[in-house]
C-alpha cells in the first residue's frame, strides 16, 4: 500500500522541515519526503494549504483501564486520540489497580496489544498504590515496558520517600514525573484561591500549594541528578520557578494542558463543573503567564491531562464533582486557536511542544516525519472552524471544557503507523 | 388601538361623579356607616374625589381607602404584563359598614369579585355596594354596578381608557378600537 | 420594571431594579400579616416543597409561613428523612419534586452552587434559602428591608458586617445586595476569617471592631461557629468576644445610633452582649418578621415570572 500526501505545508521540527513538500508513505512507514513526488500510488491526499505535521505525542493521559471502563477503555481513549491527532500516548498509573507491580503493567500491557488504536506507553507508579510510602520495584517496571514513572494525582508528601524514589529513577534512567501538590496546602480546595474562591464560596486553591512543590520536587532531582518532568504548571510562580531551574543549566523539562492557556478561574463563576480541575483554572495573570512560558520555551510540552469521568460524578455538587477534563479530542484545536497567531507560537513551535519535545522527553522514537520511521502523520486544515459538541466525542466521557466553544484548525485526517483515517466534524 | 371616540370630558366626569356622590348619600341616607374603598390604581383616586364630593354634600368625612387586588386576581400569569403588587392601605374597620367599592371601568367582573374575595378577608362589611365611572358591558360574573357614571355599550375589541389627572394628568374617557386582531382589549 | 426570573439564586445577579422590586413588593405584603385574616390566595392550588439538607428551623419555618399566608401547599422534606441518604443525586430528587407536579423547591444545601445547579435541571422554580458558603439571598433581602424601613433609605448608609466573613453566605449576599443599593460596606474579623480577594466585592476591610462602628449606621453581626470540619477557626469564645463582640460601650463609643442586626440564632456573649441583643439598638426580631414579607414576595415574584414563562412556552 503506498499513499502519497501531496502538497501539504510539512512542519517537522526534528528535521527542521518547514515548507511545502510531499510525503511517500509506503506500508507502516515514512518513505520519502521531498518536493513533487512522482510515484505510483494506491492514494493520492491532497494537502494543499494543509498543515502536515507528525503525529501528537500527548504524555499526559488517564485511560482508566483497568478498574474504571466505564469512564474510558484503553480503545475508546486511543480511538478519540486518534481523531484528536493524536497517535502516542502516555498512559498514567492511577488505574484500579495502580500500576504499581508487573502483574498489574501485565493487565494494562493486554488491553492495549489487544484493543489499542494507537501507541500507548506505560507509565508506572512510584510508589505502592500511590500512597508515597513504599517504593515499588522501579527495576522490573522499567523492565517490563514502563517508560516513565509517576504518582499522578497525588505528590509524594515525604521528603525523604521523594528522595529515595529519585535516586532510584537515577540509577535506573527512568523519567519521574511529578504532580507537584502540597495537600497540606491546597487543603480540599474547589477553585482558584482569590476573588473567585471568595465570590462562589468555595474552598480555595492557592499557587503556593502547587510551586513550594516543584521548588522542592527540583530541589530533591538536582541533589539527586535524577531527570524530572513537572505536570500541569497552572501557574504564572511554576513558571518563574522552572525558568530559574534551567537558566541554572539544570534538566527539567514541563507541560502545561490546554485549559490552563485558554481560560481563567472566571470560567468557574456558573459552577460549571466541565471547569472543575487539579490544579485549578488560575487567574488571568497565570494565564498570560502559561502562554509566555511556552512562547518562551520554559514550558516544554502541551498535554491534555485527559480525565475522563462519567456524568454521575459531574453531574453533581460541584463540591462533590470529580477533577479533571478530558482533552484528546480538542487539544490541538484548542493550541491552533489560542496559541498560534502574531507574537504567539507559529506551527513549528507547537509541532515541538506537541510531538517532538515529549517524545525526545520520554525517550520515544516518535515524533518526526523521518524517512523509516512510523507512518504517524496528520494532515490539519488550520483554517476550519467546528463547534465542539458534547455528543459528537469519541471518548466515553463528555466532560469536556469546551464544549459549546468554536475551535479553528481541524485534523483532516490521522495516518498511524500508514493506516489513514479521515474525519468529519 | 387607536382613538375611536372621546365619551367624558373633564366636566362630564366632574357631573357625573357629583350625580354618584348624591346618589350613594341619598342610598345610605346619610354617611353614618358609609365607607368607601378604592381598586388601585384608579379607583383610589375616583374614591378619594366622591368622598371629597360628599364632604361638599355633607359635611362629614367619609373613611376611603385603597384595596390592591393583584393577589386576589384568578389570572396570575395571564395579564399581559406582570403585575405589581402595591399596598392595601384600609386603615379603618369594615365590619357593620356600608362599603362603597369604586373602580374606574366595569367590564367582565372579575376584577369586582377578586375585591370581594379581598374585601371579606378585611371583615364583614353590612353591605358591599359597586360605584364605577363607566359600565361598558360584557359581563362574565353576576355582577352589577349600583352607581355608574355612565353606560358605554362597546364590542369587545374596543378598549376603554379613563385618564386622571392624578394618573395621566388629563380627566377624559375615550374609546380605542383595535386593528390589531391578536392584541387583548382591556 | 418586571420580574422575569423563574429563580432566585442569589443577589449577585440581581440589578439594583430587581433588588428594589423585591422590596417594594415586600412592603405591600407586610401589610397582609397584620390583618386579622393573614392569608391572600394569591398561590392558591401551588406546591412549594422546602428542600432542606441542612437542619434550620428559621428559615424553613419562615418560608412555610410565608407560603402558608399565600395559600401554597407546603410540603418539608429534611435531607436524614429522605432518599438523599441512600445516594439519590440532587437532579434525581429534583426531578421527582417536579413529577409530584410542585412549582417552587426553596432549597437549603451545604454545598455552594447546589441551587444554581439544580435550577439548570428543572423548571420548576427554585428559591436559594442558602447554598454552603456562597449565598443567602432571602436572609440579605430582609435584612435589607429592616435597614430600609429603619432608615428610610440604603444610599449612602455605612453598613458594617462582622464575624465569620469567610465561611458566610449572609455575608456575601448583604455585600452584593446593600453595594448594588450604594450602601459603603466595611467587614470585620479576625484576619483568618477574611476571605482573600473580598476587596473586589467593593468593601473596606478592618481588623478593628471599634474602626467598624466608628461611623456605622448599621452592624450586622454574624453568628460565629468555633468549629468548622473538626479545625478550630479562632481559638477562643471568649477571647473572640473580647476583641469582636459588640457591647454597649463600644456602641456608645460610635458616633451614631447604630442599628444592631443578627441573622440568628444569636450566641449571647460571644457575638453580642444580652444588653445589646435585647436593647434598644437591636432590631433582631424585627428581621423575623420582616422575613416573612420579603419571602412572600420572592415566592410570589418567582411564582408569576414561571407561570408567564410556561404560557409562553405553550403558546
Amino acid at each position: 500500500m503506498k499513499i502519497l500526501i501531496k502538497g501539504g505545508h510539512v512542519v517537522d521540527p526534528g528535521n527542521k522541515l518547514d515548507e511545502i513538500m510531499d510525503i511517500l508513505v509506503e506500508d507502516a512507514r515514512i518513505s520519502q519526503v521531498a518536493k513533487h513526488i512522482k510515484a505510483e500510488v494506491d492514494k493520492i491526499i491532497e494537502a494543499q494549504e494543509k498543515i502536515v505535521m507528525p503525529g501528537i505525542v500527548d504524555m499526559h493521559v488517564h485511560l482508566r483501564e483497568p478498574g474504571r471502563e466505564d469512564k474510558e477503555t484503553v480503545c475508546s481513549g486511543s480511538r478519540a486520540a486518534l481523531a484528536g491527532g493524536i497517535t502516542s500516548i502516555l498512559a498514567m498509573p492511577n488505574t484500579e489497580p495502580t500500576m504499581d507491580s508487573v502483574e498489574h503493567l501485565k493487565i494494562l500491557k493486554e488491553a492495549i496489544q489487544k484493543s489499542a488504536k494507537n501507541n500507548v506507553f506505560i507509565c508506572a507508579a512510584i510508589t505502592k498504590s500511590r500512597q508515597g510510602e513504599a517504593l515499588n520495584d522501579i527495576a522490573s517496571l522499567k523492565k517490563f515496558g514502563a517508560i516513565a514513572i509517576s504518582d499522578d494525582g497525588a505528590s509524594i508528601e515525604s521528603d525523604s520517600v521523594m528522595l529515595e524514589a529519585l535516586k532510584t529513577a537515577k540509577k535506573e534512567g527512568i523519567l519521574v514525573i511529578c504532580h507537584s501538590e502540597d495537600k497540606k496546602l491546597s487543603n480540599g480546595g474547589q477553585v482558584n484561591l482569590g476573588f473567585t474562591s471568595t465570590r462562589l464560596g468555595l474552598r480555595g486553591v492557592s499557587s503556593e500549594s502547587e510551586y513550594k512543590r516543584i521548588e522542592r520536587d527540583i530541589e530533591l532531582a538536582e541533589k539527586t541528578g535524577a531527570r524530572v518532568h513537572i505536570a500541569h504548571v497552572s501557574c504564572k510562580e511554576s513558571v518563574e520557578i522552572i525558568a530559574k531551574a534551567k537558566k541554572k543549566g539544570f534538566e527539567v523539562t514541563c507541560e502545561t494542558a490546554p485549559h490552563y492557556f485558554s481560560f481563567s478561574d472566571e470560567e468557574v463563576l456558573g459552577y460549571d463543573t466541565n471547569f472543575k480541575m487539579n490544579p485549578p483554572l488560575r487567574g488571568k495573570e497565570d494565564v498570560l503567564a502559561i502562554r509566555k512560558g511556552l512562547l518562551d520555551g520554559i514550558i516544554d510540552v502541551i498535554a491534555s491531562d485527559h480525565a475522563p469521568h462519567t456524568e454521575n460524578e459531574k453531574d453533581i455538587e460541584f463540591e462533590r464533582a470529580e477533577f479533571g477534563v478530558i482533552g484528546l479530542e480538542t487539544e490541538l484545536a484548542a493550541a491552533t486557536t489560542e496559541l498560534l497567531g502574531d507574537c504567539l507560537l507559529n506551527w513549528t513551535q507547537l509541532a515541538e511542544k506537541m510531538a517532538l519535545n515529549p517524545s525526545r522527553i520520554l525517550g520515544i522514537n516518535k515524533g518526526t516525519l523521518s524517512v523509516g520511521a512510523d507512518a504517524d502523520i496528520i494532515v490539519i486544515n488550520p483554517a476550519k472552524e467546528w463547534v465542539v459538541k458534547k455528543e459528537r466525542f469519541l471518548s466515553k466521557s463528555r466532560n469536556s471544557a469546551f464544549i459549546g466553544r468554536t475551535l479553528k484548525g481541524f485534523v483532516e485526517y490521522t495516518f498511524y503507523k500508514g493506516k489513514g483515517h479521515k474525519w468529519n466534524s | 388601538m387607536e382613538e375611536k371616540a372621546k365619551i367624558l370630558d373633564k366636566d362630564a366626569i366632574s357631573r357625573a361623579l357629583t350625580r354618584i356622590a348624591h346618589e350613594i348619600v341619598e342610598k345610605n341616607k346619610g354617611t353614618e356607616n358609609l365607607c368607601l374603598v378604592g381598586i388601585r390604581s384608579r379607583g383610589v383616586y375616583l374614591a378619594q374625589r366622591l368622598s371629597f364630593c360628599i364632604k361638599n354634600i355633607e359635611g362629614k368625612n367619609v373613611p376611603t381607602g385603597a384595596l390592591d387586588i393583584t393577589l386576589y386576581r384568578d389570572d396570575l400569569a395571564l395579564a399581559s404584563g406582570l403585575p405589581i403588587v402595591r399596598k392595601t392601605e384600609i386603615d379603618f374597620d369594615i365590619n357593620d359598614k356600608n362599603l362603597v367599592l369604586v373602580d374606574d371601568v366595569l367590564y367582565t367582573g372579575r376584577t369586582i369579585r377578586a375585591a370581594l374575595d379581598a374585601l371579606i378577608d378585611f371583615g364583614r362589611p353590612k353591605s358591599i355596594q359597586l360605584a364605577v365611572l363607566v359600565d361598558r358591558g360584557h359581563r362574565e360574573l353576576p355582577v352589577r354596578a349600583d352607581y355608574a357614571g355612565k353606560n358605554i355599550p362597546t364590542s369587545k375589541d374596543e378598549a376603554v381608557e379613563v385618564r386622571l389627572q392624578e394618573t395621566e394628568g388629563i380627566d377624559e374617557v375615550v374609546i380605542m378600537k383595535n386593528n390589531d386582531k391578536t392584541q387583548n382589549p382591556k | 420594571m418586571n420580574w422575569i426570573r423563574k429563580d432566585l439564586l442569589g443577589l449577585e445577579e440581581l440589578s439594583k431594579e430587581e433588588l428594589e422590586l423585591i422590596l417594594s413588593t415586600a412592603e405591600s405584603f407586610k401589610e397582609i400579616s397584620s390583618r386579622e385574616i393573614k392569608k391572600v390566595p394569591a398561590l392558591r392550588g401551588k406546591t412549594v416543597v422546602n428542600l432542606f439538607y441542612e437542619p434550620s428551623t428559621r428559615t424553613r419555618v419562615s418560608f412555610e409561613v410565608a407560603a402558608k399566608r399565600l395559600s401554597a401547599d407546603v410540603i418539608n422534606i429534611a435531607a436524614e428523612t429522605s432518599s438523599v441518604k441512600k445516594g439519590e443525586t440532587l437532579i434525581d430528587t429534583g426531578r421527582n419534586i417536579e413529577a409530584l407536579k410542585a412549582d417552587i423547591i426553596v432549597m437549603r444545601h451545604n454545598c455552594s452552587g447546589a441551587a444554581a445547579m439544580l435550577s439548570r435541571n428543572v423548571n420548576l422554580s427554585v428559591v436559594n434559602a442558602g447554598d454552603g458558603w456562597h449565598e443567602h439571598p432571602t436572609q440579605a433581602l430582609l435584612d435589607i428591608f429592616t435597614l430600609k424601613e429603619k432608615l428610610g433609605r440604603i444610599e449612602g448608609l455605612n453598613v458594617s458586617i462582622v464575624g465569620d466573613i469567610a465561611h458566610s453566605r449572609v455575608a456575601r449576599s448583604n455585600i452584593w445586595g446593600l453595594t448594588k443599593l450604594g450602601a459603603n460596606v466595611t467587614v470585620c474579623a479576625p484576619k483568618m476569617l477574611i476571605p482573600p480577594g473580598i476587596e473586589g466585592m467593593n468593601v473596606v476591610v478592618t481588623n478593628n471592631i471599634d474602626f467598624a462602628l466608628k461611623d456605622a449606621d448599621a452592624v450586622n453581626v454574624l453568628r460565629m461557629q468555633f468549629e468548622r470540619d473538626g479545625q478550630a477557626a479562632f481559638p477562643k469564645q471568649l477571647e473572640y468576644f473580647k476583641e469582636f463582640g459588640i457591647t454597649e460601650e463600644r456602641l456608645e463609643q460610635a458616633e451614631k445610633d447604630i442599628i444592631v442586626m443578627h441573622p440568628g440564632p444569636i450566641n449571647r456573649g460571644i457575638e453580642m452582649s444580652s444588653a445589646v441583643a435585647d436593647g434598644a439598638h437591636s432590631v433582631i426580631l424585627e428581621q423575623v418578621t420582616n422575613g416573612i414579607a420579603v419571602r412572600m414576595a420572592v415566592l410570589f415574584l418567582v411564582a408569576q415570572a414561571n407561570e408567564k414563562i410556561k404560557n409562553e412556552n405553550t403558546d
